[in-house]
């Protein structure tokens, strides 16, 4: 909720009543009543595998609280044992059992275990019908015997065995526009043909491929119950928010963590062993990095490794673009997205940070290494100015590497007084900042409460998981109309490819109907994930994995964004924004060309006209049609993209509604867009 | 540019003719012709032949029209300069007042008349003509997924070859997709390069990006060249240049003209001095902001005091259809250097020249402040632009 504040401009007196949300528990949200908790089971099972022992573990820890992350890991173990590689097959078979797994996906959609979609298949030798007939006959022997859950698989599983085309995209050319500047608009014109053709084929409206008009197609697996069944999903797709609270009620909430600072403040290596420490890497693996670390003349990075995953990134012992992982708190299921401090990297950094809840600003305590990092030019300053005009509002702080300076108090106090001064005038409101004294090396103070005797002398605060445990979650809006923003594409397992992106708003389902903006081409939701597992159904606050088909993966790019194909995102070129212009170096101009970041895009652009300079507090024009804008100064200006790109007013989606502006590598300014041009 | 004749009366109206000799010529005479003016040149036309049986054949003919240009179109991609009239002197082939389009070629003469040759046209033509031949830089600037292969000459910055490619992230387990995505991009690139870059013309070839990119693609490249033994690359290996740019957007090239290590390298300066010059500006317009302003009704006054320095214009606005308005721009160059300012017309292909258009296309650096143009409304600037 606290990240939807219009900042710059805002009285924090009338700001959201603090204690509200903060005495708001997770208990109170995920109380029902039982009939609505057998509701909930159901649809927890239609949405994962194996799910029963999962739920089991699941109750378990809501009342037992204390002891920590079990189900993770053992989450972690089920797919483990899953992975193909333990097979042992031949690359030829592994691809045969691929295309087997995604034909009966097409057909059974995600009701069975993918083990025993591969037991099977691998029974009958890759034979697709065989084992489709096998799985089918079991499950409806299963059903019939096992009564208490009848209704189980049944509205997910699709009575056509619609044969999708496999990977078909596997087109080896990369996308490639040479010579010609212009946006090419052939290839748009061709995708709104696209689009019809899917228009005139399909369903018109993007509801009729959901589970909810399954009925329709009666099914011969069809039990007595069933109609219940339908009513209640009936229900939750008409009303975003009786699904979520269904879907998630009595789930830990999710929380999007980015972690921030300068290079080399141990940012990577903190998260890595935050990890390790709660077991979500085994000791398998944390051994191979320190052997492996060790032959490169890299051990101090062993941690860091965790995160850090590509060759070029642990050969030179730096995080390039945004590593991610997660871990459970009491209360919390949490996704870190580990930013890349170095300022070369900083499109990467404000991609993880469009996606993040809250964020995690880790300073290096050592002498002159916080002062280097925090002087003007370093990327604590840059970072915590950019998540804030990003709309994080509440920030934990790690002091980090205290054992370089034997955990000595006056140290942590230097720091802690100097940024909570810059933390304030960049927007952070006092009582959202926590700060947090440990080594991300030692492991001090991260998971347990420390036992240096150095630092107990002085310290007897939160542990930083205490501290993230506490944040809270922003409300999620999963009653607006879908937009979700990409900003990854991949090819999957499956056929098709797959886009990942945050949802920044509303609901997607498997099978939905989505657009893909700006191209406008409508595609279908093949299959969800939501931070790795399979899942049926996603919401607001999400970042997912979304098999798409219909589209061709070269027509979509990063920074387009999945809208609701009815209630459209608007696309445009020019746009009017409400700057705050940070440090710079010369004045902006009209005609000022910048890049814009907008989530996941950047794009070049200009600013066409500065229309009025503004009062910083009030708001009121000081001057119209300003010759150019200095520093910290606040403006109304316009702006046009070398090519349209979704944008929305800020008051109306906050997350579609800001952008910040760069140049030379620079940030310059943030804005709120304020109002959208037809072009 | 090669001039043949010049032909000026006293009253300024006259006849030049020119052969161009290379792309960035056409550039010159885009900049030089303007509508209303005549211009002569050698074309082929299709002609058909009615013989006296009555049968008609069709023949292809050299022949040399005289046209009034109506319009006046430049392909900067192909650097062809296209120019569409009505005749003026009668031959044999085409009649008095038929619509014609003339293709100007390279190596070709074509023969200009204007009504005017003013200082700023006739500058034009001894720029064009200057044989100090420049040898081309290549710039390749580029970030992860997006590349843009230019050549930079004297008086244009050509964008050949937009590359523009999704590399998948790194993700948990899928770490290939994200390597194999950036060595496709990478070779992208290369065939870029060798497609585009004349290696015996060009004399530099600049690699600049944020990060490591640079470093990445300048190995990638020297080992396919080494395994598909690609004697181009290899010897011109040295010519390479690896430098920082913030991004792989266009804009990023004025980035890489200002970096010493390029300068030393470049020999013809125009494009570098016009992103340096237009630097300045901006770092006034920050220190002392009432000695620098833009906008033709500031310029004006600061021209009226004397006052103007060093005056920036593009030669966009010596293009402008409107006779009148482009007077207007001549006259302030000319008075301004009878007043000793130094005036330099940036061209509107390069990357600064394009920022000065989108700024109105005039600015100044003034010798000494003048607050009473910052009070002074500078409304007409943006009416302008428009
Ligand atoms: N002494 C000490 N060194 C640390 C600590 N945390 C990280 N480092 C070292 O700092 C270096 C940079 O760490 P890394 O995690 O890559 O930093 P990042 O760039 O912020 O991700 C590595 O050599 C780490 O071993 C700490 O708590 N204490
Ligand atoms: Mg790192």
């Amino acid at each position: 909720m606290a990240r939807h504040r219009n900042v710059r401009n805002r009285n924090y007196s009338d700001d959201y009543d603090y204690d509200d949300v903060y005495g708001h528990s997770v208990e109170e949200d995920s109380c029902l009543s039982p009939s609505d908790t057998a509701q909930w089971m159901y649809d927890r099972s239609r949405n994962q595998q194996a799910i029963s022992n999962f739920l089991d573990n699941h109750n378990d820890i809501q009342e037992e609280a204390e002891e920590l992350p079990e189900p993770s890991v053992r989450t972690l173990d089920r797919r483990e044992s899953m992975d193909l590689r333990g097979l042992n097959l031949n690359e030829e078979d592994e691809a045969k059992l691929m295309s087997c797994l995604d034909e009966l996906r097409n057909v059974l959609g995600d009701t069975i275990p993918e083990n025993i979609l591969v037991q099977s298949v691998l029974t009958h030798k890759f034979n697709y019908n065989k084992a489709l007939d096998e799985i089918l006959n079991n499950k409806s022997k299963d059903e019939g015997k096992c009564k208490p859950q009848p209704a189980i698989q049944v509205p997910t599983v699709l009575i056509e065995p619609i044969k999708a085309p496999i990977l078909t995209t596997g087109d080896k050319t990369p996308k490639v526009i040479a010579t010609k500047i212009e946006p090419n608009k052939v290839a748009v014109i061709k995708g709104f043909k696209i689009e019809d053709e899917n228009i005139k084929s399909c369903p018109q409206t993007p509801r009729d491929q959901s589970p909810a008009n399954r009925e329709r197609t009666p099914s011969r697996l069809e039990q007595a119950d069933e109609n219940k069944v339908i009513i209640k999903i009936k229900e939750n797709k008409s009303d975003p928010n009786t699904q979520f609270l269904n879907e998630r009620g009595s789930d830990k909430d999710h929380l999007y963590i980015v972690v921030i600072g300068h290079v080399d403040a141990g940012k990577s290596t903190l998260m890595g062993r935050i990890l390790c420490e709660l077991g979500e890497v085994s000791q398998r693996t944390l051994h191979k990095y320190e052997q492996e670390s060790k032959k490169i003349g890299k051990q101090s990075f062993m941690y860091a490794w965790v995160l850090d995953e590509t060759g070029e990134e642990r050969v030179r012992g730096i995080t390039m673009d945004v590593g991610r992982a997660q871990f459970e708190t009491k209360t919390k299921k949490v996704i870190i997205l580990d930013a890349p401090g170095h300022a070369d990297f900083i499109p990467n950094m404000i991609t993880g940070a469009g996606q993040a809840d809250v964020a995690l600003l880790v300073v290096d305590a050592t002498r002159g290494e916080f002062e280097s990092g925090f002087e003007l030019g370093g990327q604590t300053r840059e970072h915590a100015l950019l998540v804030r005009s990003l709309g994080v509002n509440q920030l934990a702080v790690a002091v980090n590497k205290l054992d370089t300076t034997n955990w000595s108090q006056e140290r942590f106090d230097e720091i802690t007084k100097k940024l909570k001064a810059f933390l304030k005038q960049a927007g952070f409101k006092d009582s959202d900042v926590t700060f947090v004294p440990c080594s991300g090396l030692t492991g001090e103070n991260l998971v347990k409460n420390s036992t240096e005797p150095e630092l107990l002398k002085w310290y007897s605060g939160p542990s930083l998981l205490e501290v993230i445990d506490k944040f809270n979650v922003p409300q999620r809006l999963v009653s607006k109309p879908l937009r979700l923003s990409i900003n990854d594409i991949f090819k999957g397992t499956g056929s098709g490819f797959c886009v990942a992106g945050r949802i920044e708003n509303g609901v997607i389902n498997k099978g939905d109907k989505v657009l893909v903006c700006p191209t406008k081409e409508m595609a279908e939701v093949r299959s969800l994930s939501i931070n790795d597992l399979v899942s049926n159904v996603a919401f607001a606050g999400d970042q997912v994995s979304v098999t798409l088909s219909g589209v061709e993966m070269q027509n979509v790019s990063i920074g387009y964004i999945l809208s609701d194909p009815i209630q459209q995102v608007p696309v445009t070129s020019r746009f009017e924004a409400r700057l705050v212009v940070f440090n710079v170096k010369v004045p902006i101009t009209k005609g000022f060309p910048v890049l814009i970041h907008h989530q996941s895009l950047v794009e070049s652009a200009n600013i066409i006209k500065i229309k009025a300079l503004l009062n910083k507090s009030t708001g009121e024009v000081l001057k119209k049609k300003p010759r150019c804008l200095g520093n910290n100064s606040v403006a109304v200006v316009d702006i046009e993209v070398c090519r349209p790109i979704c944008i929305e007013r800020y008051k109306d989606v906050k997350e579609l509604g800001r952008v910040m502006l760069r140049v030379a590598g620079v940030t310059i300014a943030a804005g709120l867009v304020t109002d959208i041009f037809t072009t | 540019m090669k001039l043949v004749f010049k032909n000026i009366e006293k009253d300024g109206s006259g006849s030049i003719a020119l052969i161009p000799e290379e792309s960035e010529d056409m550039w010159h005479a885009y900049n030089l012709i303007a509508e209303g003016d005549s211009v002569t040149a050698s074309t082929v036309r299709k002609v058909q032949i009615e013989s006296s049986t009555g049968s008609s054949s069709s023949n292809r003919v050299r022949t040399t029209l005289t046209i009034s240009v109506e319009t006046i179109d430049f392909d900067t991609q192909a650097c062809v300069l296209r120019l569409k009239g009505r005749n003026i002197v009668e031959n044999q082939y085409v009649k008095m007042g038929a619509y014609h389009t003339l293709d100007l070629e390279l190596n070709r003469k074509f023969a200009l008349h204007k009504p005017l040759w003013d200082s700023v046209a006739l500058e034009r033509v001894e720029m064009a003509c200057d044989p100090a031949a420049s040898a081309d830089v290549a710039a390749v600037v580029m970030q992860e997924g997006l590349a843009h292969v230019c050549l930079i000459t004297p008086s244009m910055t050509l964008v050949r070859s937009k590359i523009d490619v999704n590399i998948p992230r790194k993700r948990k387990g899928f770490v290939q997709q994200h390597e194999k995505g950036l060595n496709k991009f990478y070779d992208a690139v290369m065939q870029g390069i060798l497609r585009h870059i004349d290696f015996s013309i060009v004399k530099c070839v600049i690699l600049a990006s944020p990060g490591f990119v640079k470093d990445q693609f300048f190995d990638y490249m020297i080992q396919q060249a080494i395994k598909t033994d690609n004697k181009l690359l290899l010897e011109n290996k040295s010519k390479f240049l690896l430098v920082k740019a913030s991004s792989g957007f266009k804009h990023s090239l004025k980035e890489v003209l200002q970096e010493p290590s390029v300068l030393n390298k470049i020999s013809d300066t125009k494009a570098a001095s016009e992103v340096k010059l237009l630097e300045s500006f901006y770092t006034m317009l920050q220190l002392e902001p009432a000695k620098a302003f833009y906008g033709k009704k500031h310029i004006e006054r600061a021209n009226e005091a004397m006052a103007i320095e060093t005056l920036m214009i593009s030669d966009k606005l010596f293009r402008c259809q409107d006779i009148q308005k482009r007077k207007e721009y001549v006259s302030i160059v000319d008075s301004s250097r009878e007043n000793g300012s130094d005036v330099r017309i940036f061209s509107s292909m390069h990357v600064s020249g394009e920022q000065l258009d989108q700024l109105t296309g005039i600015a100044a650096i003034l010798r000494f402040p003048m607050p009473e143009l910052e009070d002074s409304d500078g409304d007409d600037s943006d009416a302008e632009s428009d």
